[in-house]
């Protein structure tokens, strides 16, 4: 199996077509199954107690009551989730985040669990179930949490990576840092700098789907489990080590999702439903109510960032500095530390670093949200960006295409790029009509550039051949975007057949080899990769029967366009055999006919984008509008163009109302006041204007294709072109994120009285 | 829990009236309906009015219009005479939720729902609309903004069911007008907002005027030194800003996740004068 990825610059006949998709039909006529959709007989409904309280001690749990009610089933606390993470601090994290053990560390911390018959019952038995909590003091805020006086989260934390180890525990549970030359030196060179501090609060990824699943364990010490995932693989190991099964006794199965953005790569209610099942001794179905998903799933983190920015009259930037501080909830993350990778990854700096701090408060374990940290980490850089290039008296466009990193340039984070798309979005921005288009009264344009890694991994495909000639390929990566229309294009092309003969699903975990989840915009990219291997080594098979049939050696055969061909004069008679010909007579030459591949996909080409953004603001409101808006990214190739597209809108959509109105408003007494999509606010159709794309291709060279993730960048500019665009449209630099009618006009109103 | 649907409003009193524990009147269901799936309440008897005869249908009258407590807030929109007469109500009525919502709801639910950023209600109280009540000692009829006394709280007794709203026949050159603040385009509750109502004479000066203001106190307020700004005057700038400032400071709003009082103050002065602006174009004046 020597698999070579390397990009071969070939011409395609069904990679960048755009079909419709395999799971289109089911999803508009509700056929589809979502993870609400699963029911088996028998089944209880678990539904979860959740605390009350930011930050409370829990004394004691009286479930006698509850156990006693007609029609329930089973009740679980934290007892019935013993502690089998062997010294694993990070699964312990999330065994105490699945159910608290000894305190409940935010508003919706689950503290128990019940199993009953129906829903009324369940919940009659949560109000049965008696708590003892002794409050304790909280802290929802970043800033506030890294003061010496805030209230301390888990007193057996003290900071890492500081110079002197110390003394006392923290809320910061890390410090990390990144850069190369001396930035005091180059701030030195510079004529005019720009300092600034930027607020971005917390926001939640607002699937439309919340987390369901049904959990189904046997007295076997075996188990089924049918949930809405970005990765069962995953979930399963998680689970398994969670439970005290063996990963290959527990089969997952990933329903249809409808939207995960990072929000579905951590396991909460799996867990519970598991173990209830355990204790119950049936099946279990929970299914998580949109205030538990805002209150007690995985919103991205809060920040405060301060960032300094010079350069030399001619526009060449000298020095760049950030200190990042995000918010990770009440468990240690590294989500500072990704923001603080990604800030100035877009340039080509001499001298730049970067300290990040990661935040315990008493909020929800943060979780990934698209590009995770990423998107205000570039509010911030981008925005001063932005002033510094008012402040030199040069277009915004020309001054970040005079810094922009290149092939070869040493990024802020460490390695060298290769061929990258930053420079040509840039371009592309400078001739797009979108810029030349004119604006009306109170109307402002903003541009921001963005930067995301991208993710390979561990990736296993299947790809079957039906003896009628149909081929069924069998993915691990849960389809997210399409994939499995782009993996049916890829599969179509490298066998040579028509995109319609293939029928791709996503196998559980019973069925196929360990993938990785769907992030770090990973699943088209390494699973295309899987499904050219797999095809390439089916072919090899189809080679090898073909040449049975025809009685010649197989190195003789090769493969063209969907038929094998007998190669020299001397078989100038044979005529080529199709697919079809050679699975119809396969039971005849060796039984049936696979490709299967096993790899770890890497060199995930790294993405960047240019984001365009009109705004209209109501100065007497201070509400806004977003009027025209153009995303300009690199794919590397988009294998469905429809797709990638989408890819590019939907960041933006969500990048508009993180921008504009999505925030997690906390009260004084930490509990969460907008645990709903009335006030919390994500933008609906109306809200938005149609967002147009520019798909740019810069093959990535670690693909056969030249495929890169495409999924996750496109989130990354938005808050500050929006940020910019509002800055030219209302006359004040906006800091803090969400710019909300009321923190707009309030800016608003004292640039007035400012200039009074 | 008891779901009965009376054919008589005499019923539906009866049932209400006779009922020991928790109850609640159902028409449209969008509030209650959303309460009792998140578990907020769980009401013994539920009393369904839609089977009620007349309460699904807008009358026009000699005095105006009679719009039963069953009436779909869509249907307001479909209803030529009411539009024409009442353009601020309707709008405001066609506010409400969402397209699907606005299928379902109702203007008196919206009322007795008592919330201080119920849409249709400013306008309904800037229009002078009286509630017609159907309850164990009789009907009586009483001014709209009666009915609201405090967030989640109504003036009703036991057993007492709002059965129609009442809008006057209109003047000749009337006009009304109503605008909510949200930051988003629809789906939404009204951070602040304001329904104006006015009527000219002939040379355009104001000869009767309404102001309402919702999400600006507990209840929905009618600000008469508002209306006193405009009365006597044609629609000039400095009666504008004087109705701006008069309605700021009426306001006695609430720092939440909604809106700062800062905020709500300055923009409920915003939309007074925009309503207000509108509403004189709508009866005529230039």
């Amino acid at each position: 199996m020597n698999f070579d990825p390397r990009f071969s610059g070939r011409k395609f006949a069904s990679v960048g077509t755009r079909p419709i998709r395999p799971d289109g039909v089911d999803k508009v006529t509700g056929r589809a199954r979502y993870g609400a959709d699963f029911n088996m007989a028998g089944q209880l409904v678990g539904r979860v107690l959740r605390s009350p309280h930011a930050h409370a001690k829990i004394l004691k749990i009286d479930t006698s009551k509850a156990e006693k009610l007609a029609g329930v089933k089973a009740v679980i606390t934290a007892a019935d989730l013993p502690d089998l993470t062997d010294g694993d601090a990070a699964m312990y994290d999330v065994l105490d985040n699945c159910m608290a053990r000894s305190k409940a560390l935010y508003d919706g911390h689950a503290v128990a669990a019940v199993a009953a018959v129906d829903a009324r019952t369940a919940r009659q038995a949560l109000k049965l179930i008696e708590v003892d909590y002794e409050l304790l003091p909280h802290v929802t805020d970043v800033d506030e949490a890294m003061k010496h006086t805030a209230p301390l989260i888990n007193d057996t934390i003290f900071t890492e990576g500081l110079e002197e180890k110390p003394v006392k525990p923290s809320n910061v549970t890390k410090r990390s840092q990144f850069g190369h030359g001396d930035v005091h030196q180059g701030f030195g060179h510079a004529d005019f700098i720009v300092e600034r501090s930027f607020k971005t609060e917390q926001t939640h990824q607002g699937y439309i789907e919340p987390h369901a699943c049904v959990a189904n364990v046997s007295s076997d010490g075996t188990a089924d489990l049918w949930v809405c995932t970005q990765g069962h693989f995953v979930y399963r190991q998680h689970c398994a080590q969670l439970l005290g099964l063996e990963a290959s006794k527990l089969r997952v199965t990933s329903s249809e999702i409808g939207g995960g953005f990072g929000g579905k790569t951590h396991v909460w209610a799996e867990p519970v439903a598991l173990a209830l099942s355990r204790k119950a001794g049936r099946p279990v179905k929970l299914v998580m109510t949109r205030d538990e998903v805002f209150r007690a799933s995985g919103p991205t983190s809060a920040t405060s960032i301060d960032v300094k920015i010079g350069a030399r009259k001619d526009g060449t930037i000298t020095a760049a500095e950030a200190t990042l501080r995000y918010s990770s909830g009440p468990y240690a993350g590294t989500w500072a530390e990704i923001g603080a990778m990604t800030a100035f990854a877009c340039y080509k700096l001499d001298n730049v670093k970067t300290v990040g701090y990661e935040v315990l408060v008493n909020r929800p374990k943060t979780a990934a949200y698209r590009a995770p940290s990423a998107p205000m980490a570039a509010f911030a850089v981008e925005s001063a960006v932005d002033e510094l290039a008012k402040e030199l008296g040069m277009d915004p466009v020309e001054f970040r295409i005079k810094n922009a990193a290149q092939e070869g340039t040493r990024s802020s984070y460490g390695p060298v790029y290769g061929p990258i798309g930053i420079g040509p979005t840039l371009e592309a921005a400078k001739t797009h009509p979108h810029m030349k288009a004119p604006l009306g009264k109170n109307q402002g344009r903003g541009m921001a550039c963005g930067f995301w890694f991208n993710f390979g991994g561990q990736t296993c495909v299947d790809l079957n051949i039906g003896m009628d000639g149909s081929v069924s390929l069998a993915v691990g990566t849960v389809d997210v975007g399409g994939s499995r229309a782009s993996l049916s294009l890829v599969a179509a092309e490298e066998l040579g057949i028509d995109y319609a003969q293939l029928k791709a699903v996503v196998a559980d975990t019973s069925s196929l080899g360990y993938n990785d989840m769907t992030d770090g915009s990973r699943g088209t990219f390494s699973s295309s990769m899987a499904t050219i291997s797999a095809a390439r080594n089916a072919i090899k098979i189809l080679r090898d029967r073909a040449a049975q049939m025809w009685d010649i050696p197989v190195d003789d055969v090769i493969w063209e366009n969907g038929h094998a061909i007998a190669k020299g004069e001397k078989y100038g008679n044979l005529a080529a055999l199709s697919l079809k010909e050679i699975a119809a007579a396969s039971g005849k030459t060796g039984g049936p006919i696979a490709g299967h591949s096993e790899l770890v996909a890497d060199g995930a080409g790294v993405s960047f984008a240019t984001h365009i953004c009109d705004i209209e603001v109501d100065p007497e409101t201070g509400a806004a509008r977003v009027i025209r808006y153009t995303v300009i990214q690199d794919a590397g190739k988009a294998v469905h163009p429809t797709y990638v597209e989408g890819q590019y809108q939907g960041g933006a959509a969500q990048g508009i109302g993180w921008a504009l109105n999505e925030e997690y408003i906390y009260g004084k007494d930490g509990r969460l006041q907008n645990a709903g999509f009335l006030d919390y606010r994500i933008p609906v159709c109306s809200d938005l204007p149609m967002i147009d794309t520019q798909i740019l291709e810069i093959p990535n060279p670690n693909h056969p294709y030249g495929v890169r993730g495409v999924g996750e960048t496109s989130i990354v500019p938005p808050l500050a072109a929006i940020a910019n665009a509002m800055s030219n449209a209302a006359g004040v630099r906006m800091t803090h994120i969400p710019m909300s009618p009321p923190r707009v006009l309030a800016a608003i109103e004292a640039e007035r009285e400012g200039r009074a | 829990m008891r779901y009965i649907r009376p054919l008589s409003i005499e019923d539906a009193v009866g049932l209400l009236a006779g009922s020991s524990g928790t109850s609640a009147i159902l028409a449209g269901g969008s509030d209650l309906l959303v309460r009792m799936k998140g578990g907020f309440v769980e009401p013994d008897l539920i009393v369904d009015i839609k089977a009620i005869e007349g309460l699904g249908e807008i009358r026009q009258t000699a005095d105006g219009f009679s719009i039963g407590a069953a009436v779909a807030c869509a249907v307001l929109g479909e209803n030529s005479a009411l539009k024409t007469a009442w353009p601020g109500v309707v709008e405001a009525a066609k506010l409400i939720g969402s397209k699907q919502v606005q299928g379902r709801c109702t203007i008196t639910g919206n009322l007795c729902n008592a919330s201080p950023a119920a849409d249709s209600v400013p306008a309904l109280v800037a229009a002078g609309a009286k509630a017609v009540i159907a309850g164990p000692s009789g009907k009586r009829t009483i001014a709209v903004e009666a009915v609201p006394i405090g967030p989640g709280k109504t003036s009703l007794a036991k057993g007492e069911i709002i059965e129609a709203i009442l809008l006057d026949k209109r003047a000749p050159r009337s006009g009304d007008a109503y605008l909510r603040f949200i930051p988003r385009t629809e789906m939404d509750i009204a951070v602040v907002s304001a329904g104006v109502n006015l009527t000219l004479d002939e040379h355009g000066v104001v000869t009767a005027a309404r102001v309402a203001l919702g999400a600006a106190a507990p209840t929905v307020l009618l600000v008469e030194e508002a209306a006193e700004a405009l009365i006597g005057r044609k629609l000039d700038e400095a009666a504008l800003e004087r109705l701006a400032k008069v309605c700021a400071g009426a306001c006695r709003p609430i720092d939440d996740k909604r809106g700062t009082i800062e905020f709500r103050r300055k923009v409920a002065g915003v939309l007074a004068r925009r309503a207000a602006t509108t509403a004189y174009a709508r009866a005529g004046g230039k």
